[in-house]
């Protein structure tokens, strides 16, 4: 068991999500940066479906109530256990009544905890990722209990990984256009690669809304299709980069759509943040 | 059944969006299932999942694809190959709504706004039979068609902040019913006792895409009787079988 002491800024149970149940209008979901979340599984030898922690900015305060391996990944994150530092991207040993912490982060946004097996949470339509209305829970709250598997250390090494660290705070953002592409203008298109756009302050799991404007008249389009990393454009202006919770349709026009290596790159952005986009063919 | 000129276009490095002609209507939707029903019944090389809308189907591969154009080529021959439609089994559901003002919140507006008395509202809003089209936005919400004109009216400016489980509402030319709590800028005429989306029951949504609803006027003390039985799952929705 992991009890939490302190719940960090917003910390999910993430997976890889529910992908075949769309037709209900139930979310992907799953870890905002899949990349990381691989990576933190892959560390320990679990399958790429076990369900890791995704902490967002600051960092929760947990105690493992058994012996256990984890691993972190993704953001730097600064993490402590009973308050010396320990690495990221390794497989590290815990021990019954061991406290990990967080200090301020360092680079990128979300981090990604992985335990031997996985985290043993709730598992509603094939996934345990959380998401308001499907599980019990939408994040994880001071007190919870979060069940893991208990682990006797052994002498096994674990392999350590060399990581690329570049995208965390990369500013180009790779796109391909969307399905609506084709109604922008030559200026609008040339707006949309020159400008520097910005990160509102409006950016969570659903969506990450621009503060920069392309003007222009389109009409809603019949609601149709959209998927994590699908740029919408709003009648406003608006460019709304759709995240891992985001609904299933919509009716904004399609503009762009995120290379799905830069969904794990947006993940890692937060309020402020500058990017550029960089249309691939 | 095709006939439609559709448009495949590439969406991301592992999705095929197929469109058609951008219309809402029956026809569309027909042919919409019946490609739809083709897709999931051809061995694709690698796993893929099949997502819809009003006027288009998304392909989502499990991994790159590798030719967009070959892919193209595949799926069209699925599209004009003969098939033989399975014939599927669509229904019409009853569902009963209560639109006591307490609960239609927004009539006495469209009332006054539409030059229609509520009875006519109500009226006009349980003598058409609305079909479903796909479900989106949230868990357990249909996409209907088919709102009588005299019925239309604007969403609110700035949406609600909580809109009540079960309540029906317009929204521009769409009616829908709120399946959870959610905040919603539609005008609200009533209020339903069934569930949309029960995560207990074997089919979380009992309402399927070519399935059609009508909407039945209950009373205030019909619907607390029929919400206390759904609350405690022994409320069968009147239900018959139509055709397509």
């Amino acid at each position: 068991m992991v009890k939490v002491l302190h719940p960090g800024f917003y910390t999910t149970i993430q997976d890889l999500g529910r992908k075949d149940y769309q037709h209900l209008g139930v979310p992907i979901s799953g870890a905002m940066d899949l990349h990381a979340h691989r990576i933190a599984n892959a560390l320990l030898g679990n399958g790429e479906d076990c369900a890791t922690l995704e902490i967002t900015m600051v960092g929760p305060k947990l105690e493992f109530s058994c012996d256990t391996t984890i691993s972190i990944t993704g953001a730097i994150l600064s993490p402590q256990i009973n308050g010396k530092p320990i690495g990221l991207n390794i497989a590290i040993n815990i021990s019954k009544g061991d406290e990990l912490s967080f200090s301020k982060i360092q680079k990128g946004f979300r981090g990604y905890l992985a335990v031997y097996r996985g985290f043993q949470t709730e598992v509603v339509l094939n996934s345990r990722s959380m998401y308001q209305g499907i599980t019990k829970s939408s994040y994880v709250k001071k007190g919870d209990v979060l069940k893991i598997e208990q682990k006797n250390h052994s002498n096994k090494k674990y392999s350590s990984i060399k990581l690329n660290e570049d995208y965390l705070d990369s500013s180009v953002i790779e796109v391909f256009k969307g399905p609506e592409f084709d109604k922008l203008n030559d200026l609008q298109i040339q707006s949309l690669f020159n400008k520097e756009f910005t990160i509102s302050k409006d950016n969570n799991r659903m969506a990450y809304q621009l503060n920069e404007l392309i003007k222009n008249d389109f009409k809603d389009i019949i609601t149709s299709l959209v998927l994590p990393g699908t740029i919408q454009l709003t009648p406003s202006g608006k460019l709304i980069v759709l995240m891992r919770d985001s609904q299933t349709t919509g009716g904004y026009p399609r503009v762009l759509q995120l290379k799905e290596t830069s969904i794990n790159a947006m993940a890692q952005k937060f309020t402020g943040n500058k990017i550029t986009f960089k249309l691939l063919s | 059944m095709s006939g439609f000129k559709l448009q495949y276009k590439p969406f991301g490095e592992r999705s095929i969006l197929i469109e058609w002609p951008q219309v809402i209507s029956g026809n569309v939707l027909k042919s919409m299932l019946s490609y739809k029903h083709r897709l999931e019944n051809y061995s694709f090389k690698q796993e893929v999942y099949i997502k819809y809308a009003y006027n288009s189907i998304l392909i989502i591969y499990t991994s790159t694809i590798n030719n967009f154009y070959d892919e193209v080529l595949t799926l069209k021959s699925i599209y004009d190959s003969e098939f033989k439609d399975v014939k599927t089994e669509f229904k019409l559901w009853n569902i009963p709504v209560c639109y006591d003002l307490e609960f239609g919140v927004d009539l006495e507006k469209i009332s006054n706004k539409n030059n229609l008395t509520i009875l006519d509202i109500i009226q006009l809003h349980t003598s058409s039979k609305y079909p479903v089209y796909f479900l989106g936005f949230l868990p357990g919400f249909l996409y209907l068609g088919g709102l009588n004109k005299k019925l239309h009216f604007p969403r609110k400016k700035s949406p609600r902040l909580k809109v009540e489980k079960g309540s029906v509402a317009i929204g521009g030319s769409q009616t829908g019913i709120y399946p959870t709590q959610s905040p919603g800028g539609w005008q609200i005429i009533g209020k339903t006792p069934i569930n949309f989306f029960d995560l207990n029951a074997e089919k979380p949504c009992f309402a399927n895409a070519g399935d059609k609803i009508q909407f039945v006027s209950v009373s205030r003390s019909d619907y607390d009787s029929i919400l206390t039985k759904v609350e405690r799952q022994d409320y069968i929705i009147e239900s018959e079988v139509i055709d397509g």
